[in-house]
Order: structure tokens, then sequence, then C-alpha cells
């Protein structure tokens, strides 16, 4: 494998929290354009997944390449961030004292450094892109609304637009319809295919209706590395996904 | 090398042993008449005398230069030696009485500066033969510090006699010491002399050979040789020195902080009240003090010993208190906790203030724990020793207690997944309260240690708080053994810089530094990983 | 309501400053309506205290930055002002120098050490009085700030970085005076310090620089770098996976607040006539951030009313009561974290809540 011609590439990165092989050798390929669903058990090592390629955690071995060229081991998160990698955390994470607007305001993508927001007025051009976002994530009646006082769903909404605002390459999306009702998860498989149109996106999942709805290329984490890779219906198949999720 | 010494301080023994009575017997028969130069007019014959009647054992020795001293020794025109007594006089050879005795005919012996200087030399070779050991080493310890040739012929006889090992290496000391400041003896004497003051190595035997530049090379070279080694000897006690104050300063951190590794450290509680704790076990100290004073005073010795499981309680259950009434609303608010518990402690100190007054209370240190040993070249004073000895006992029982008590068991459940210890039937609020508890109770017992080196006052606390934090944070937060080489670590290092920048520049570097590091390693030196510390 | 009270509070500020000012200088000693310069003084440094809490809400309120040392970036404004004054007072002193102060005679000292140097000057004293502190905080907070010192450690640090001042401000080497401090002031900017004229000038002063002060605060947190500064502090690692450093936010207004934090004590010094290592102790520095709780975190306005509150309450009970003034302080401190824990300003704007 190389990293020539992929968005995202992992190649043998391990991580070891204290004789605790939280990821262990993993390999992945993530081509531009590309929805991947990660599935797994719990400690399987997904959230550590997103750790490394976000700059939470730093592996102990292994790459981990972003664009063909660019190693993401050596860089922290908001670096990781400026080159166009968006994370939406598994609880959903927004900045509850700020309005919804707000909110998509620091998203926006833009200078990030104190000399210039201390001056930043608002532009017509952020306006007209947070309108836009807002018409994706249905919070128009929320402008003006604390993201706090959001309900659960309307802040994984929230949080899924500060990703759009950031007008990523690629998003990490984990677990985005945990705790959703059934026709909430319906709207957001919905919401992630509009997305994909231009947008790469990994989504960690454990609702497998859910990632039957997505319809994409599915990798089944085991135990820090990936025990089997390809449709939703070849995994399901598969003799030791079967055990992994049914043997014990 | 010892081994061999010790043969050979036997050996003397015995042959001082077989030769003593022999001696004693030379003594009274072949001796010339000791007394006879006291007669003489001239000032340095006087002199003379008194140095070989101090050597010679006789039995009217000491009545006799006791009389010279006080200028009641006269002599008759027959040359007989007369010592006055309150109303009559008594021959000084043979101490009997003497009737008749003309006073007008008598004529003092007259004493000058040499002969006082003389007289004194004298008691001390007397005290050399005296039956009391304690004398006798103190005797041959003034003669190695005099280390004066004339004494030379005196300690020889009384080597002769001397049966006890210790007192005997004190008199071949003074003999070395006195045959190398003077410039008797061969050459193979003086080496064995050099031998014999590197042996004792303080700082008198060092100025001794210092002083050896213009005696023959060898002995030159020798005495050099035994400078050196003498020097490096003194640099490595001092090392040794400073790592026992700094271990001893390490064990006053540590006792300060140890309650403090309990409550911040594994319950995450951030307690300014921490100092005050500590102070209330000094308090309490005091208190049991003043009872026992009044109640027994035969018992005062042992009233610390009482103070160490009451402080434990009393704080203890103030804790207890804290934990129930205040801090319990507060846990996942650290910076809250932190104000609320500033302002116990600021509470807690005008309370104590208000019934003690502002004034330092006196705790007195009881016989056992006063004073000071040598060991080597270490000077170990006793109650830094037993404050050591009492950090590693707290030490071990806090360990104990979290490894192998059912209470422990139940703290570190609810400290690692509370919800989980919960569910397990754990009375999770009970622990938080005990545990709270604990770490209170041992910052108690700290106040008893820290009671007899500090000032007990109001402010006791305050000035261990920013310390306490410092060496918890620094060992790395949850980690008791990691509380403890960090203490020592502290302790040490202060102590080393004290004699380079200062007490007070001292501690400021160590806080900078500790700050510095705290910014590199916010976990501290030994921190607990995994994912779950990270989030 | 927050530009609501920020108006009340600049008019307020400023009008009682002022309205003080006028009374104490316009009306005889003996009539009615005169302040006497004692309350002028007394509300002088009431003021400087409240440009301390406002430094203070400013990290604490906004950033999350709870700095148990911030009273050393007002005492080393307070030094850099008292510097100048030392200087001020020329041969005027017990040994009559004319350059070195007292305290230097009296140490032996033969000339002046070359931090002294410049001091002489107002505009370069006053100069120091920011910068010393700013480059403090400057050098603190890049350190503690890039590894990711948070909470309770960094709370914990500031407040061992105060104490080794304290300790380092009370050796004679440090060429600051000592034990005693710097005292004795004779004259500022060549009015005496003893006339009222230059005490209500000064208090007008204070008055101002703490509204200026309160509108930078105010402009800071409600631009779009105020927004980043309550983004880091509620969630930390989420703006970092925006592409925010934390880091800078932080930085930024800790050395903002440090500088406004010297102002006040440079405005403090000539006021109460003294400045000692007693200003760093951290007793001080936490007592500031009760104020700050006590008037409502993270409202800039009610930093300024907590400051007011706790010291009037202190001069009060300090001398009516002295015995309950420690029981008193450390019962704010409990009652306001338990019961209070959005402050004064917090309580009224829900009782208001409450009602419409």
């Amino acid at each position: 494998m190389s990293a020539i011609g992929s968005l995202l590439y992992l190649d043998g990165v391990s991580k070891n929290f204290d004789g605790f092989k939280a990821i262990n050798n993993l390999s992945l390929m993530l081509a531009p354009g590309e929805m991947r669903a990660v599935i797994g058990p719990n400690g399987a090592g997904k959230t550590t997944m997103m750790d490394i390629i976000t700059g939470k955690t730093r592996p102990d071995e292994g790459q981990v390449i972003f664009g063909a060229k660019t190693d993401l081991t050596k860089m922290d998160e908001p670096a990781i961030a400026a080159l166009g990698i968006g994370r939406k955390f598994q609880k959903p994470t927004v900045f509850e004292p700020l309005t919804v607007w707000d909110n998509l305001l620091l998203a926006l993508a833009g200078d990030r450094r104190p000399r210039f927001t201390l001056w930043a007025r608002e532009t017509d051009e952020e306006r007209a892109k947070i309108m836009n976002i807002l018409d994706t994530i249905r919070l128009h009646n929320n402008i003006k609304a604390r993201a706090g006082d959001l309900s659960h769903g309307q802040k994984q909404w929230l949080e899924i637009g500060m990703l759009l605002a950031q007008e990523p390459q690629l998003l990490l999306v984990d677990e985005p319809v945990a705790g959703m009702t059934d026709s909430e998860t319906e709207q957001t498989a919905e919401l992630l295919r509009e997305i994909n149109k231009t947008r790469s996106v990994v989504v960690v999942e454990h609702d497998m209706a859910f990632v039957r709805a997505l319809g994409v290329k599915v990798t089944v984490l085991h135990e820090g590395s990936v025990l089997s890779e390809g449709s939703i219906d070849f995994v399901s198949q598969d003799q030791k996904v079967i055990e992994v999720y049914l043997g014990r | 090398m010892t081994a061999l010494r010790h043969i050979l301080a036997v050996l003397l023994l015995a042959l001082a042993l077989i030769s003593a009575p022999a001696f004693e017997a030379r003594a009274d028969d072949d001796a010339a008449d000791p007394f006879a130069g006291l007669t003489s007019q001239s000032f340095d014959d006087v002199a003379q005398a008194l140095t070989a009647l101090a050597v010679s054992g006789n039995k009217q020795a000491g009545p006799t230069v006791t009389a010279l001293q006080n200028e009641a020794l006269f002599v008759t025109p027959d040359m007989a030696l007369l010592i006055k007594t309150d109303d009559s006089y008594v021959n000084a050879r043979t101490g009997e009485k003497v009737a008749d005795v003309n006073e007008d005919d008598l004529s003092p012996v007259r004493v000058n500066n040499a002969v006082r200087a003389a007289i004194e030399a004298a008691k001390g070779g007397l005290d050399l033969v005296s039956t009391d050991v304690a004398a006798r080493a103190h005797a041959a310890e003034q003669l190695f510090a005099s280390h004066d040739a004339a004494a030379l012929p005196l300690l020889a006889t009384a080597l002769i006699a001397e049966k006890d090992a210790g007192v005997r290496a004190i008199m071949l000391q003074a003999q070395a010491a006195a045959l190398l400041s003077s410039d008797t003896g061969t050459e193979a004497e003086q080496l064995a002399a050099i031998a014999t003051l590197r042996a004792r190595g303080d700082i008198e035997s060092k100025a001794l050979l210092g002083s050896l530049h213009d005696k023959s090379p060898a002995v030159a070279a020798a005495a050099a040789a035994a400078i050196s080694s003498l020097n490096q000897l003194e640099q490595i006690w001092g090392v040794a020195q400073g790592v026992f104050y700094g271990v001893s300063l390490g064990s006053v951190l540590l006792l300060a902080a140890a309650g403090l590794a309990i409550t911040f450290g594994v319950m995450g509680v951030i307690n300014m009240a921490h100092g005050e704790m500590v102070m209330l076990g000094a308090y309490t100290t005091y208190t049991v003090q003043s009872v026992i004073a009044s109640v027994a005073p035969q018992w005062a010795g042992l009233s610390i010993l009482l103070s160490v499981p009451l402080a434990f309680l009393v704080s203890g259950l103030v804790g207890v208190l804290i934990e129930r009434c205040m801090i319990r609303f507060l846990y996942g608010r650290p910076l809250e906790t932190l104000l609320a518990t500033w302002g116990l402690s600021l509470v807690l100190q005008q309370a104590i203030r208000s019934i003690f007054g502002s004034s330092n209370r006196d705790v007195l240190t009881p016989a056992w724990m006063a004073g000071a040993t040598r060991l080597g070249g270490l000077t170990i004073t006793y109650n830094r020793l037993y404050i050591i000895i009492f950090a590693v006992i707290v030490i071990a029982a806090l360990m104990a207690v979290l490894r192998y008590t059912a209470l422990g068991l139940r703290m570190r459940a609810v400290t690692q997944n509370r919800r989980m210890a919960a569910a397990m039937g754990i009375r999770t609020p009970w622990i938080d309260a005990l545990t709270f508890g604990l770490g209170s109770g041992v910052a108690g017992m700290a106040g008893v240690a820290l009671s007899q080196i500090d000032n007990v006052s109001p402010n006791l606390g305050q000035s261990y708080i920013i310390d306490s934090f410092m060496v918890v944070v620094f060992g790395g937060v949850g980690n008791l053994w990691g509380t403890v080489v960090s203490a020592m670590t502290l302790g040490i290092v202060n102590k080393f810089l004290e004699p380079f920048a200062g007490a007070v520049l001292g501690k400021i570097v160590v806080l900078v530094a500790l700050i510095l590091f705290i910014q590199r390693k916010p976990r501290g030196m030994f921190p607990l990983k995994g994912r779950a510390v990270e989030q | 309501m927050s530009r609501v009270s920020t108006s009340i509070c600049i008019l307020l500020v400023l009008g009682i400053a002022i309205g003080m000012a006028a009374l104490n200088l316009g009306t005889d000693a003996g009539s009615a309506a005169h302040v006497s310069t004692y309350w002028i003084s007394l509300v002088g440094k009431y003021l400087c205290f409240a440009i301390l809490a406002l430094a203070l809400d400013l990290v604490w309120g906004f950033a999350g930055i709870l700095s148990l040392g911030h009273a050393a970036f007002f005492a080393l404004g307070g030094y850099a002002m008292g510097m100048y004054l030392m200087r001020q007072i020329g041969t005027r002193g017990v040994y009559g120098n004319a350059i070195l102060p007292d305290f230097m005679v009296f140490l032996n000292y033969k000339e002046l050490p070359w931090f002294w140097h410049g001091f002489d000057n107002p505009a370069f004293a006053i100069l120091m009085a920011m910068l010393v502190p700013a480059v403090l905080a400057l050098i603190f907070g890049f350190f503690a700030f890039r590894s990711r010192v948070t909470g309770v450690y960094l709370s914990i640090i500031t407040q061992a970085l105060t104490f080794a001042l304290l300790l380092a401000f009370f050796r004679n080497d440090m060429g600051f005076g000592g034990n005693n401090g710097l005292t004795d002031f004779k004259d500022m900017f060549g009015y005496s310090l003893q006339s009222d004229a230059t005490r209500s000038g000064l208090l007008v002063a204070s008055a101002i620089f703490l509204v200026l002060c309160l509108l930078v605060a105010r402009y800071v947190v409600t631009s779009r770098f105020g927004q980043v500064l309550i983004a880091v502090r509620d969630t930390e690692s989420r703006t970092r996976f925006l592409g925010y450093r934390p880091e800078s936010y932080k930085l930024f207004v800790f050395v903002l607040s440090a500088i406004m934090a010297g102002i006040g004590g440079a405005l403090y010094v000539p006021q109460v006539g003294i400045i000692n290592p007693g200003e760093f102790a951290p007793a001080g520095s936490i007592e500031a951030v009760i104020w700050v709780a006590v008037g409502g975190r993270g409202t800039l306005v009610g930093a300024i009313l907590g400051a007011i509150l706790v010291n009037a309450g202190k001069t009060y009970l300090t001398g009516a009561f002295p015995e309950i003034w420690l029981f008193a302080l450390g019962a704010l401190f409990i009652l306001v974290t338990l019961l209070l824990p959005q402050g004064v300003l917090g309580l009224l704007q829900s009782m208001r809540g409450a009602k419409s």
C-alpha cells in the first residue's frame, strides 16, 4: 500500500496506553471523496484512531499521512484542523453559552489568530455562508438560542453544521446518531450522504441499521486492528466478524 | 585492618594487666625522691619536678599539686614539704600529720606563670592515672589538644597502666600528637603517629598534620597523603550530612504532604485548609501537653506519644465534618472547592486565634527526643531522626491501609470508578467522608511532628500549604510513592542549594524550578498513564 | 442587561469620584457637605482594587484561568511606581542623598543598582508599571499555556509564583527595600502627595483608569476574540479541533490582565503611601478572587462591585470588630461558592428574571 492517491493513509499505527494496546498495527486507506463507516465493539480502538488522526494522541509508531504527503503525527490539533480535517465528537460538543449563530460564526473557515478575531467584524459573506449552513442543518428558528438550550438532536446537527462551516476536506464523525430518534437518524443519514457529495467522511457508528442506510464500505475494527473490510453485506457474513460480535 | 587493631588492643591490654602490679611496686621502691625538686628556689626546677611528680604515680602527688595550686605548700629549713590544712600541717611526702611546726621557719613554694602551667599539666597528668575512666579520657583529650612534648613521659607511664581500650586509644593519639609537634622520635615512630592521627581524623588532627611540612620528606609526604585522604573523607561525610539534613527536611515535607496526597492525590479534592488540619494537630499536641502537665506531670515525656492518635482523631473528625458539610456539595467543581476551603482555612485560623491567642505556644521537646549523637562524621539530632522515623511509619501505615484493609479497597474502588463501586453496594458518600477524614487525620499527625520543630501558631499551616501542593504535584498526583520520592528530592535539593544560595534564595530557586517543571510535565514525575487520565 | 449595567457602572464610578473630589476641594472642612481626605484616599484605594478585580475577572471569568497570583502583577506595578516616588524624594530623605534612597544608604549601597536607572522619569516608571507585569505574564503564560497546564494546577503554580516573588522581595539583596518596602514618598509629578488636590486628583485618575480598563475589557470580551475565549473557557479541546490555538488566546488575555493589574498597583501606591513585599502574599491574591466571586464572575461590572463591597465591609469590620473580619471573610468564601455561585449581580439578574 502507498499513500499516493489517497486522502487519508494510516500504515502500521500502534498506540500503547500503559501496556494496553489501544491501536495495534492499524492500516487504513481512504480515497478522496469516499465515505467510510468504521464499526467495532467497545474498546476496539475507534476513538483512539480518531484521536491519532486529529493530533490529540501521538502514535507510538506508524505513519499517518493526509492528502498523500502531509505527515499528521508531527502536528497538533489546530494545525491539523487548519489542514482541513474536521471532527465531531461522540457527545455533542458545542459552545453552550454562545448562540447558535455565534457557534457557526466561530466555526467558519478563516483566520484563527487572536490579532484577527480581536478586530473582526461580521461580513456579508460570512452571513450568507451561515444562512446556507442553517438551511442544511434546519436550525433557522434557533439562531438566537443559546446552544446549551438546544435538544440533544439539535446539538448534534449544530455540531455537524459547525463541521461544514469549517469547510474541511475530511470529516470524522463519531457516533452521530447515538441517542437520536428513528426519524432523526434517517435525516442524519441523508445529511451525511449530502455532505459526502463534496467531502470525504469517516463515520464511526454502533448502529447497524444506520450503517446499512449509509450504504458505504465498512471497516471493522477489533482490538486495535482491522478485522474485516468490505460492503456491509460482506462484513456481516465474515466469520471472524460474527465471532467477535456474537461469539462471546 | 580494624581486626588487627582490635587484636593489638587486646594484647596491649593484657600486657598492661600483667605489668600493672609490678609498676606500682616499682614506683614505691626505686624512684628517687620525686618531691625533691619542689624545694628548689628555681621556678624551672619546680616546674620540672611537678611533671615528674605527676608521672610518678605517687599517692601523695595529687594532694601536693593541689596544695601548690592553692599556695598552701611550704618548705621547712630541713627541706621537708608541708601542706597547710585548715588547722594543722601535713607532710606532703607521707600524708602524715606533723606536730610542732614553727610557722616562722616555713617558706612557701612560690608560683609563677610557668609553674602555674606546669601545675595544670601535672593535674592533667594526675587525672591520667585517676580511677575514674571518664576523667582519664578527659585528661587524655586535654593532652591531645595541647600536644605538648613535655607530656610524653607522662603519657608513656600512663599508657602502661591503662586498661580501658577507649582511653588507651585517646592516649595513643595524644602521644602521637605530642610526638609530631616536637622533634622527638624516629621517622618510623613519626610515621606511625601520622597513621594514628589520620585514623582519628578530626579538625585538630588535620591541623596538626598540616603543620608537618618541615619534617623529613617521608614524614611530610605521609602527612600530605593523610590530609588529602581526610579531606576526601570529610567531603563524603559532608555529603552524607547534607543528605541527612535533606532527608530530614524531606520527611517534614512528606508528613505535611502525605494527607494531601490522599485528599488531593487520590480524591482530587483541592483542600486549601489542609495546612489548618496540620495546625489542629499541633494545637492538639499543645493541649495534651498542658493537660498532662497539670494532671500527671510525671508522664510529661509521654504526652507526645498520646498526642499522635488524638491529633489523628481531632483532625480526622474535623475532616469528616468538612467533607459532609461542604466539600460534598462541590465535587466536580475544583476551583470552587479551592475557594471554599480557603475560606474555611481563614475561619479555622481565626477560631484558633480566638481560643489560644495569636502568640506562639510552646510545645516542649521530651528529654528522650532532645540532644544529638555523632555517627562517624555525622551529627544526628534526635528530634530530626525521630521525625524521619515517624514519617516512615506514617507512610508505611498509610500504604498498608490503602492496600490491605477493606476500607482501603473501597477507597480505591470509589476513586477509580465511582458508579461501578456504588453499583456494587459500596456506600460512596461514606467512603468519601472517611477518605477525606483519613487524609485530614494524617495531616493532624504531621502537626504533632511539626510542633517539635516549628512555631505552634495559628499560621503554622499556611507556611506548608504551597510546599505540600508542590510535593504532591511534583510527585505525580494519585501516586503515594511519587509523593515520597518528590518530598525527599525537594528536601535534599533544598539543603544542597542552601550553602550556595542561602536558605531563602535556595527556596526561591526550588520554587521556580518546580514551576518550570510542572509546566513541562504537568502530571509530575510519576504520572498515572492511560486513556482515562487523558480525558 | 450587560450594556446597561456597564453604562450605569461607568456613570457611577466617574460621578462618585468627581463628586467626592469636588466636595473635598470645594467645601470647607467644617461644612456638612465636606468629604474628608480620608474618604478620598479610601475610595481611591477601593477603585484600585476594583481595577485588580476587573483584571482578574477578565482571565477567570472569561478564560477560566483562576490566577491565585494576580496580586503579584498589582504589586509589581506598585513597585514600579514606588521606585519613581522614591527617586523623587531626593535630598529630602533622612540621609539627604540626592541619588540613593534612604534604605540603600542604610544598606551601604555605593551606587544605584542598574534596574533603578530611569525611574526618575515618570513616563518611564509608568511604562514599566505596565511592561514588567506584562513581561512576567508573557513568560509565565507562554510556558504554562503551551504545556496545557489548566485548572487547579495552574492556580497552584500561580500561587507558587507570587510566593516566590514574596520571598524574593523580602530579601534586602534584591534592592527593593526588603521587608520595609518603599515608603516616605513626598511628591508625584511635582505635586505633594499630602495635598488634598493631589489626593482628589489620584481618586479621579483611578476612576478614569478603571473606566478605561472596563471599556477595553468589555471590548475584548464582546469581540469575536471574546467569543473564542468563552469557547476556550468551557470546551478548550473543542476549540483546538476547530483550528483555534487556545494558548494564544489565553496568553493575550493573561498579559492584558497583568497590564491592568499593574496599572491598578501603580495608582494604589501613591494613595496608600507604601509598597512592601506583603502585597505579594498569596492570601492577598486569593482575597481578590473572592471580590470577583462576590460580585459575579464573568460580568466585569460585578468584579468592580464585588471589590468595592468586600473592601468596604473589610474597612468597617476591621475597625469595629477586628476579630470578626477573618471569620466574615472566610464565611464569605464558603457561602458565595456554595450558595451564590453567580454572585450578587447574578442574584439581581435572576430576581429580575423571576419578576418579569
